[in-house]
């Protein structure tokens, strides 16, 4: 047996804030993703690892509806038990549902302020249109106001409250992290997508972002899902992992089970050279 | 290159003197102007680059250590902040009835009318990013709208308006073809779209053109009448002088830079420059990416129907020939030129592009008067490609895409998901 069942692991149903159902994802002939099915516990951190290529972000991007999976469906639970089905919405409409991301690659809007981003997604929560905008109704200032006051407090949450005026191209590497972390989370997600949040950054860097990932988790009460390599981080922020090789879900459980799991081991020394042998051991078993 | 310029643009040949054309374009003197042009423009372009480089940030110093001392001595609060656009407006309103007729109606036809034209456009090219290359099919869906229900056309309307009342049918006319235009091809990113929009202008002027039974096709549409007012015990006619027409003019714009400029720094504005600078982040901080878009394509082009109302109850006569592609891109160079996203810049350049050619009328031979007017804005785009009066967002922006960080403009490649 080189796979635990992976149904058995999955927490059940009504902790979940994510299910993810036997989604494929295919471009052209190319298979992304094939039958990945997970569940993302609430108020827990969860994160999903795989070698390159293994369809990490192909999952995000599904989860946030950049791409529309052929076949599967993905549900978002909100905390009353009802559930969202997020694939065929477009992206700012599974944002608006509650499910914030980050990107691999920072993706910031350069000539805007850290607060004018960070209001970009605040806006996200409010109401009013550009009649009222033009005509400056009392509740487009009352919104106005009040995204600036939450922009505020979430600068300063990731530790960015003296730079708000700042450009954000003119932020240091970390700084652009912590910013899109702040621009996700002021759209006020149930669950944070975040992509890589560790590439490119330095080692003092990576332990302020595990603390600022478990306060987001315990502070804020929001889930993390969390795409990330370096295992160390992984290690000491998540409560669960998913591992993924070959768009295809060959572990997932906590982090001690994952690291002692013989297909995870194989998956990332590669003890089989030929491709198609390691895939078909991680999927038959 | 130059000789071949100067003969493109000399008068043409005849059958009787089969070298005229060539004798007057590069054997006489008029030839001058253009070889010292040329060779000034080569040498800045090829010699200058690291001068160049010098004296921009040298003036860019220098400027920022004045901003930085002036900044202590002049604190930027209201009062200083509305100083500039009140004495602009103070200049607005006291010169113009001392020009003489010829200059007030450029003054209308020309700057007026195509400042408008431009701070619509800014919305769509500048605030938004979209580039639109069929914006002056706006223009004639307001005239036309104006000649239909004056009933100035073959197909006549039910009942006729003056064109005053004209004025709110034209710009809803204008935000329907805006959102009939767009709803479809809002999709498309940068090229596609300026292609798409391109493809619609000509739709226009094709129609304009060639569907002679409702359009009068190349005979126009003429004898529109002036704006009046027979309401409420108020009876008014602008008729034909330029001066009523010029304080109708200003006092829209002024009120669209008002509500344009709170449009801008309220979430609308947040909003298309977040889309503008990565659509796809846009997208996933919760910005519905085509729903603003739109929007900003339904204002750009109320404004463009707005101005051909205007346009059309001015001058009296509209033709096809109006609304040629040619125009659209007139307005786009307007925008580029004062600057994208700014609406200090877009009315400053635009007024003066617009006056640049009637001033060179007289001083230069007519035919050479767009070469100088070409030239200038070469010149612009290569020492100051951020425009004239460049908007903060933008001038960093066009830095930024130097520097290679990040999408320039409405021209950029989208950047795919990775």
């Amino acid at each position: 047996m080189t796979a635990p069942a992976a149904p058995a692991e999955r927490p059940a149903l009504d902790d979940a804030v994510i299910r993810v159902d036997d989604v494929t994802l295919r471009f052209g002939g190319v298979t992304s993703l094939s039958e990945v099915s997970l569940v993302a516990p609430r108020g827990e951190v969860m994160a999903v690892i795989g070698p390159n290529g293994a369809g990490k972000t192909s999952l995000f991007n599904c989860l946030t509806g950049v791409y529309v999976p052929q076949e599967g469906t993905i549900s978002l639970v909100r905390p009353d038990g009802s559930t969202a089905r997020l694939n065929g919405r477009k992206p700012y409409s599974v944002t608006r549902l509650g499910v914030g991301r980050t990107f691999q690659n920072i993706r910031l809007f350069n000539a805007l302020t850290a607060v004018e981003n960070v209001k970009v997604g605040a806006d996200a929560r409010g109401k009013a249109g550009p009649v009222s905008v033009m005509l400056g109704l009392p509740r487009m200032r009352r919104e106005e106001h009040a995204a600036t006051e939450k922009a505020l407090e979430l600068l300063s949450f990731v530790g960015l409250s003296g730079r708000h005026d700042a450009l954000a191209s003119a932020l240091s590497y970390g700084e652009q992290r912590r910013l899109e972390i702040a621009r996700a989370l002021a759209t006020g997600p149930q669950v944070l997508l975040l992509d890589e949040p560790a590439a490119g950054t330095n080692p003092a860097e990576k332990n302020d972002l595990a603390r600022l990932i478990t306060r987001i988790n315990a502070e804020l009460g929001t889930s993390v899902l969390l795409i990330e390599h370096d295992m160390k981080l992984v290690m000491s922020v998540a409560s669960y992992v998913v591992v993924l090789n070959f768009g295809r879900v060959i572990a997932a459980g906590a982090p001690e089970q994952i690291q002692r799991d013989p297909a995870v081991i194989e998956a990332y020394l590669g003890t089989t050279q030929d491709d198609e042998g390691t895939h078909g051991d991680a999927a038959d078993d | 290159m130059v000789l071949l310029l100067a003969l493109i643009s000399g008068p043409g040949g005849s059958s009787t003197a089969l070298s005229y054309g060539f004798r007057h374009s590069i054997l006489r003197p008029r030839v001058i102007p253009f070889v010292v042009v040329g060779v000034v423009a080569w040498a800045l372009v090829e010699l200058g680059r690291t001068q160049r480089q010098t004296v921009r940030s040298a003036v860019m110093g220098r400027l920022e250590g004045v901003r930085r001392r002036t900044g202590g001595v002049i604190p930027r609060n209201r009062l200083t902040r509305s100083a500039l656009p009140i004495a602009a407006l103070v200049v607005a309103v006291a010169i113009p009835p001392f020009l003489n007729g010829y200059w007030q109606t450029v003054l209308v036809q020309e700057m007026g009318i195509f400042t408008l034209l431009a701070l619509g456009l800014n919305v769509v090219v500048g605030f938004a990013g979209l580039l639109d290359l069929g914006y002056i099919a706006f223009f004639a869906v307001g005239s036309y709208t104006t000649a239909y229900f004056t009933g100035r056309l073959p197909v006549l309307p039910p009942f006729t308006l003056n064109p005053f009342w004209i004025l709110p049918i034209a710009i809803l006319a204008a935000l329907i073809a805006g959102v009939v235009l767009g709803a479809p091809t809002l999709r498309l990113r940068g090229d596609y779209l300026a292609i798409v929009t391109l493809g619609f202008g000509e739709i226009v002027f094709s129609f304009a053109r060639n569907k002679t039974d409702v359009t009068n096709g190349d005979s126009g549409a003429f004898n529109i009448p002036h704006f009046s007012i027979h309401t409420a015990g108020i009876h008014y006619t602008w008729g034909g002088k330029q001066l009523p027409y010029y304080w109708v003019l200003l006092v829209f714009v002024v009120l669209i830079m008002f509500l344009f400029r709170r449009l801008e720094n309220s979430r609308v504005g947040r909003a298309w420059t977040a889309i503008r600078e990565d659509e796809v982040a846009a997208a996933a901080t919760g910005v519905p990416t085509v729903r603003y878009k739109l929007l900003a394509f339904a204002i750009g082009a109320s404004t463009s129907g707005f101005a051909g109302v205007l346009y059309a109850a001015n001058v009296g006569f509209i033709t096809d020939t109006n609304f040629v592609l040619q125009q659209s891109i007139l307005v786009l160079v307007l925008v580029i030129f004062g600057g994208m996203g700014s609406m200090w810049g877009v009315l400053v350049g635009a007024a003066f592009l617009e006056w640049l050619p009637e001033k060179l009328r007289g001083s230069v031979p007519p035919s050479d008067r767009f070469i100088y007017f070409g030239l200038l804005i070469i010149l612009v785009m290569i020492f100051r490609p951020q425009g004239m009066i460049p908007s903060r967002r933008r001038a960093l922006e066009i830095r930024q895409a130097e520097a290679g960080i990040g999408e320039a403009d409405a021209l950029g490649l989208p950047k795919e998901v990775q």
